[in-house]
């Protein structure tokens, strides 16, 4: 069958490759994986059974059950974020959908997108799909891959109808902070560019609290924050997240997301609701353990001479690679030791030269992990 | 820096970490955790290391008794005297003064329950305080000092991915 041109267009995710190369392996050590490697609290899987026992399997409320928008709208007043539970949250299938809304929503045809790169695989295609053409802002390891008004200048994005990005970051772990992301906002009021805040690992931010741009002056009303259950809470399998905005730009998500999903899976609400109230503890305990194989991570790379700068978010470190070509390395590093490791150019323009390190992984293995590749570099 | 509490923390997760392991996980210097450790013992905060065992995959599975003991009190004798009559033994393994019904709850692990019947009869029932023992024997563990025995959570995700 024949798939429609803009379909065609898309290639394949750059991942994809290296995926089958690693489960050629049975060894492996991965350091590839982009979920966490928890299972999600148990008061929010027992949520979810006591959901189905009582014969919880009808749709909810296109929007998402009324008491899980409720319990978001208190969550993410933690990050001076007030959004009306009736009006401005859509819950959706994943954080992925909302992103894929937002695009559908907001973007007309031969629209310009900036994506900020490195970044997680979808957005470029996700733009496509929506008929927008994708325009790399292309961040640096000297910016720590932080966004800043210098590199959207020269990538062109004044020119953008709309601005994508990810903080805390996949695939670098870099974070920003009010301070920083105040330069993005001037440069979107200047420029009147929409932007998609994908927040999805707000709460896996180290060293400084999370800062969200539509908390900045003029912000709100142009931006859609992208946040949910999956990293967090570890419920990625569950597929739950939301997105927060102004009503007109909610509801005119609500509008495809009401004839597309109709809702978002009722089973995966209820966990929501249940992590929302009782799980904070779980998250926090978390969230200390991948903190500290952050640092046991940067700690080691440091020893061995590898060099990369602090990431202060999400679950990843994006050292620079120890030699040549990243893809070579990656790939000469699984095939010698079974060590999984991502080529940052799976990631996007500015990915070349680094390679992504997941560290949701058990601290032995992680260690084993690490061992394995200092005797490959040294 | 690495306060008591990360130390503590780290040495809950895992008592065999290493010196330098620890020190990188809290990104202080290997001496730092050293001298934190040896205070949380000097101080008697941390009062040893014993490995989590689950004993019913050894070849001779040792029996453990959970154990209610009800005293009588007297002018003379207070809590904490036969307290210490009774933890003295080596096949006490914990001994704890607890509200509700009975007064003290007493774990006593042993090679058989011969030996824990024995043990209860001759040396703790005779305690002239003591007025009352009922013993119930373990019979599985599912959880040990949070460790749950049968874990299945297996790593089914996909080995890479976005």
């Amino acid at each position: 069958m024949r798939a429609a041109d803009r379909v065609d267009r898309v290639g394949p995710s750059g991942i994809r490759r290296f995926f089958e190369l690693a489960e050629e392996r049975e060894d492996v050590i991965s350091l590839g994986v982009g979920e966490p490697d928890f299972a999600a609290p148990w008061a929010a899987r027992d949520a979810a059974i006591t959901a189905l026992e009582r014969g919880r399997t009808s749709y909810t409320a296109n929007r998402g059950k009324r008491e899980l928008r409720m319990a978001v709208a208190d969550h993410v007043e933690q990050y001076g974020l007030a959004y009306d539970p009736d009006e401005e949250i859509l819950v959706t299938a994943g954080a992925s959908e909302a992103v894929d809304l937002a695009f559908r929503s907001f973007i007309n045809p031969g629209d310009t997108v900036a994506v900020a790169q490195p970044c997680y695989v979808s957005y470029a295609p996700g733009v496509e799909f929506a008929g927008g053409e994708v325009l790399p802002v292309r961040t640096r390891r000297a910016d720590e891959f932080k966004l800043t008004r210098e590199v959207l200048r020269e990538s062109g994005a004044a020119a953008a109808e709309m601005l994508v990005y990810c903080y805390p970051n996949n695939p670098t772990g870099a974070t920003m902070t009010h301070e920083e992301l105040a330069e993005v906002a001037a440069f979107a009021r200047e420029h009147d560019i929409m932007v998609v805040s994908d927040e999805i690992y707000a709460a896996l931010s180290y060293d400084h609290e999370h800062a969200s741009i539509a908390t900045l002056p003029g912000m709100r009303e142009r931006t859609i924050v992208v946040n949910g259950f999956s990293k967090a809470y570890a419920m990625t399998g569950l597929r739950l997240g939301y997105a927060l905005g102004p009503a007109d730009g909610i509801g005119a998500m609500n509008r495809i997301h009401q004839y597309t999903m109709l809702s978002a899976p009722t089973t995966a609400q209820y966990a929501a609701i249940e992590a929302l109230e009782s799980c904070g503890d779980e998250l926090a305990a978390m969230r200390a353990e991948y903190d500290r194989r952050r640092k046991l991570v940067l700690s080691r790379f440091e020893e061995m001479g590898i060099d990369c700068f602090r990431a202060r978010g999400a679950f990843y470190a994006f050292p620079a690679c120890p030699s040549g070509d990243a893809d070579a390395f990656a790939e000469a590093l699984l095939e010698e030791t079974g060590v999984a490791m991502v080529p940052g150019t799976a990631f996007g323009a500015g990915g070349e030269g680094h390679l992504r390190v997941s560290y949701a992984t058990g601290i032995d293995e992680l260690k084993e992990a690490l061992d394995r590749l200092e005797r490959f570099v040294s | 820096m690495s306060s008591r509490a990360e130390v503590l923390a780290l040495l809950d997760e895992n008592a065999r970490y290493s010196i330098e392991d620890m020190a990188r996980q809290t990104e202080a210097e290997p001496d730092e955790v050293r001298a934190t450790l040896e205070q949380l013992e000097d101080e008697g905060i941390v009062q040893g290391y014993r490995a989590v065992t689950d004993g019913s995959k050894l070849d001779e599975e040792p029996v453990r008794a959970v154990v209610e003991l009800n005293v009588t009190l007297d002018r003379e004798t207070s809590y904490d005297d036969i307290a210490e009559r009774v933890a003295r033994f080596p096949m006490v393994e914990s001994l704890q003064l607890v509200s509700g019904d009975f007064d003290f709850m007493l774990t006593v692990d042993g090679d058989s329950m011969r030996e824990v019947s024995a043990f209860i009869s001759n040396k703790v029932a005779p305690v002239p305080e003591i007025t009352q023992t009922v013993t119930h024997y373990v019979m599985t563990t599912y959880k040990k000092q949070g460790i749950n025995f049968d874990d299945g959570h297996d790593d089914d995700r996909l080995s890479v991915s976005p």
